[in-house]
């Protein structure tokens, strides 16, 4: 069985970007793999909501990548969400569209994970800090997956470490695509880094 | 009784104009030979609808003349009048004198006295500033070099017209007359007249500085159009009977009162004014001069007829390419010069009938003569289209004024075509960001002036090959076509698709059809030049109502993804008038519809934000 991905890419200033433009790079050429680079689509946040519905509709797993902004998505992809999630499509009477997608947050914070506790000064961790994007998934009916997530990104430098992260990002895209995972055992973890830990110690989740 | 006979006459010059001009414009000939048949056609020799009476239908219609005179003024400003002083002056009076000193001694050949040698000569070295000003107009030459030196010279024949009426006389045979010429003509002493003369011209420019301005100011405050127009009208005639009074011609007076007031705020009004009276007397005088060509007199005398007029072209042709060649005119003007400037003018009507009083001529010369001259006039707009057809496209249809600029830049990314009023904002936002640009313009001026302020800008006709080569087609990426004519923007972008195939192309389109013209050459990336800012203006007057910024922003930029896509949609059919028209009404239609739904909201855009409401 194939999956169709649908990746929702938003990042305002890709040219200083140091590790979302390696990431989408390293996806880029996957087939069955759609990038919707959201930025670059709709740069005066003029959204086509026929279209993105319609790439709603034509796939099966929707991956969110960007950076997280104030513990949240940079802004074009909540006008996006706001925009294309519409009554009678993604919710309400006869709004079945989504229903039973798989929906996926892939970010990269700036802090360190230790940074993401109650002793930490991000207080919450960012699990909870993605509960909007949870509860939006699961308002419209679909599954929503332990995000992946790139931790500790302000100080990232080391090329190595980067690439190490690239490559399981096509790794757990491909898996996805493949249908290669459990559902039920996804469902289970906090963070989806948790199943991929050893493709790459370079990538380490809980070491950070 | 008499108003019959004027309607009737009215009717016949308004029918022979409506039927023949279209059909000669048709043929590519031109309104003026269309206006010229027609007068053939309903003169006494043919259809025999007017009679020989059409002397006086010319005498009224040589005001329209006068008007041109006028409405030209209006479009020289006192200082570019200034500018053309030297050709007025020097080519003007070269070609004046020269050509009547060459017919002079051609007709003393031809066995003339030397009086009635001289006059032919003066008489034949005006040309017809009706013909050739219209003609250039109609053709679009009248600001190309080649154009303002036939104006200049024509202006120069006005002026000359004053010396010559006061020397005809003078030639008269017997002496009697001219002693009685003399006593008649010159009653004040010649610096009296002088004196006169340079009074008038005060009279006229300070009149219309400082009495004419506040009149039209005070007119124009009562809001009574016809009363403007009447002014207008009323102003020309004035001059007009003024300049006749002193001897001066009616034409160079309202041509004067024109410059004066080409300044001032009326300038417009007055030219959309005159403009109708000047084109209907025009015509009828192009029409006069075709009903007044005496046909049983060039039955009778076909060789000799046709001899003269051809004579009298060739002269004048070889010796305005010679002034042409003298005063370093570029080749390809000088021939537009030359053809433009060939035939006789409409002075030589007066200037016979005057010499035939004055008895310079006797009445079958006079005849002969005014054939010669209507004829030349008949055959001037042929001789303009084998300059068009036959001898400017030797010259490179569109020859620079001067030669490209060396280009010693080669690998820019971007090569700019056009650094007018849309071009230089690309360049510029293009510079921001640090790309290097090659640009190419070719309005001389405007290169000098942007390379003043320390820009790079080099003068060169971009649809030219070697040119986009010199400019690094083959590395660039980007060709920018911002040139502000619809024809050199696609010749351009024609030169550009045929030799560099890879280099990408942005157009700057100027309304719709220019879009589908590019559209059908296979350009995708049209911006049409309007567009941007109409649609900023209707945020602004939106946000003036009370619309909240953002919502007027995103109806604008609803409007504009609905206008591309219809463009698109639209220019399949541009080559079919009818077709275009019916799937454009279709298209309003359906903007129509789009634009009610949005507004009764069956389908509206931007519905997440709404509150849901089940549908």
């Amino acid at each position: 069985m194939v999956y169709r991905i649908l990746v929702l890419f938003a990042h305002p200033a890709l040219h200083k970007s140091r590790i979302n433009r390696q990431l989408i790079a390293t996806i880029r050429d996957l087939e069955n793999v759609t990038i919707n680079d959201l930025y670059e689509e709709y740069s005066d946040f003029y959204i086509d909501v026929k279209r993105e519905q319609q790439l709603l509709i034509d796939h099966d797993i929707i991956i969110f990548q960007h950076p997280f902004y104030w513990y949240s998505s940079p802004a074009i992809l909540k006008q996006w969400e706001d925009l294309v999630l519409e009554f009678g499509f993604a919710y309400g009477p006869g709004g079945i569209k989504l229903q039973q997608k798989l929906a996926l947050s892939a970010i990269t914070v700036g802090g360190p994970l230790s940074a993401y506790r109650r002793d930490g000064y991000n207080y919450f961790t960012i699990r909870e800090l993605l509960t909007p994007f949870e509860q939006t998934a699961r308002f419209c009916g679909m599954i929503y997956l332990p995000p992946f997530v790139i931790p500790g990104a302000l100080r990232m430098r080391e090329k190595e470490e980067i690439s190490g992260y690239s490559a399981v990002y096509r790794r757990m895209v491909e898996d996805l695509r493949d249908g290669r995972f459990e559902l039920s055992r996804l469902q289970q973890l906090n963070y989806y880094n948790e199943t991929l830990e050893e493709i790459s110690s370079k990538a380490s989740f809980y070491g950070n | 009784m008499e108003t019959e006979g004027l309607l009737f006459q009215a009717f016949i010059y308004l029918f022979a104009a409506v039927i023949s001009v279209p059909v000669a414009k048709r043929l590519g000939l031109g309104s003026v030979l269309g206006y010229l048949l027609a007068g053939v056609a309903i003169g006494p020799y043919v259809l025999g609808l007017v009679g020989h009476g059409g002397g006086g239908v010319m005498h009224v219609a040589e005001f329209g003349v006068v008007m041109m005179l006028f409405l030209v003024g209006l479009e020289l400003r006192p200082n570019l009048l200034w500018r053309l002083r030297g050709p007025i002056l020097g080519t003007g009076g070269l070609q004046v004198i020269l050509t009547t000193l060459a017919i002079t001694v051609l007709a003393l050949f031809a066995g003339m006295t030397i009086q009635q040698a001289l006059a032919i000569g003066m008489i034949f070295s005006a040309s017809s500033t009706a013909i050739a000003l219209q003609t250039l107009s109609e053709k679009g030459l009248l600001t190309s070099k080649g154009g303002q030196t036939s104006f200049s010279v024509l202006l120069f024949q006005d002026i000359a017209v004053i010396p010559i009426l006061a020397v005809l006389p003078l030639l008269a045979v017997s002496n009697n007359a001219g002693i009685r010429a003399l006593n008649q003509n010159s009653g004040e002493p010649p610096w009296v007249r002088g004196l006169i003369v340079l009074g008038v011209v005060v009279a006229i420019v300070l009149g219309g500085r400082f009495l004419i301005r506040p009149v039209f100011r005070y007119l124009a405050s009562i809001r009574l159009q016809e009363i403007f127009t009447a002014a207008g009208l009323l102003l020309i005639v004035g001059i007009a009977l003024a300049m006749q009074k002193v001897g001066l011609s009616p034409a160079l007076g309202t041509f004067l009162a024109g410059v004066v007031l080409a300044e001032s705020e009326y300038r417009h009004e007055l030219e959309s004014d005159i403009g109708p009276f000047k084109g209907l007397l025009l015509g009828l005088f192009f029409i006069s001069v075709g009903a007044s060509i005496d046909l049983p007199l060039v039955k009778e005398r076909p060789l000799l007829i046709a001899g003269l007029v051809f004579g009298l072209l060739l002269v004048k042709f070889l010796l305005l390419l010679l002034i042409g060649k003298i005063t370093k005119l570029e080749k390809s003007q000088y021939f537009t010069f030359a053809f433009a400037l060939a035939q006789g003018g409409e002075f030589a009507f007066v200037l016979i009938s005057f010499a035939a009083q004055n008895q310079v001529l006797n009445e079958g010369m006079g005849n002969t003569l005014v054939a010669t001259v209507a004829l030349s006039m008949v055959v001037s707009p042929f001789l303009f289209t084998i300059n068009e057809k036959l001898v400017q496209p030797r010259f490179s249809s569109r020859l620079p004024d001067r030669e490209a600029d060396e280009i010693d830049e080669k690998d820019n990314p971007v090569i700019l075509a056009g650094f007018g009023r849309f071009g230089h904002i690309v360049g510029r936002v293009l510079n921001l960001k640090g790309v290097r640009t090659t640009v190419l313009d070719l309005d001389a001026d405007q290169v000098a002036l942007v390379r003043k302020l320390g820009l790079k800008v080099f003068y060169g006709d971009a649809s030219r090959l070697e040119l986009l080569r010199a400019a690094g087609a083959d590395k660039a990426k980007l060709l920018v076509v911002a040139v502000g004519e619809e024809e050199t923007s696609l010749l351009i972008i024609e030169t550009a698709q045929k030799h560099f195939p890879n280099l990408k192309i942005l157009a700057r389109a100027f309304g719709r059809d220019h879009a589908y013209r590019l559209l059908e050459q296979g350009v995708e990336n049209i911006f049409r030049e309007t567009l941007g800012s109409s649609l900023d203006l209707s945020v602004a007057a939106l946000r003036a109502l009370g619309f909240r910024a953002y919502e007027a922003q995103r109806a604008a930029r609803f409007f504009r993804d609905y206008d591309e896509q219809s463009v698109r949609a639209l220019a399949q059919y541009a080559k079919n008038e009818k077709e275009l028209i019916f799937q454009a009404r279709e298209q309003i239609q359906t903007l129509d519809q789009l634009m009610e739904t949005e507004r009764t909201r069956v389908h509206q855009p931007d519905s997440g934000w709404e509150p849901p409401v089940a549908s």
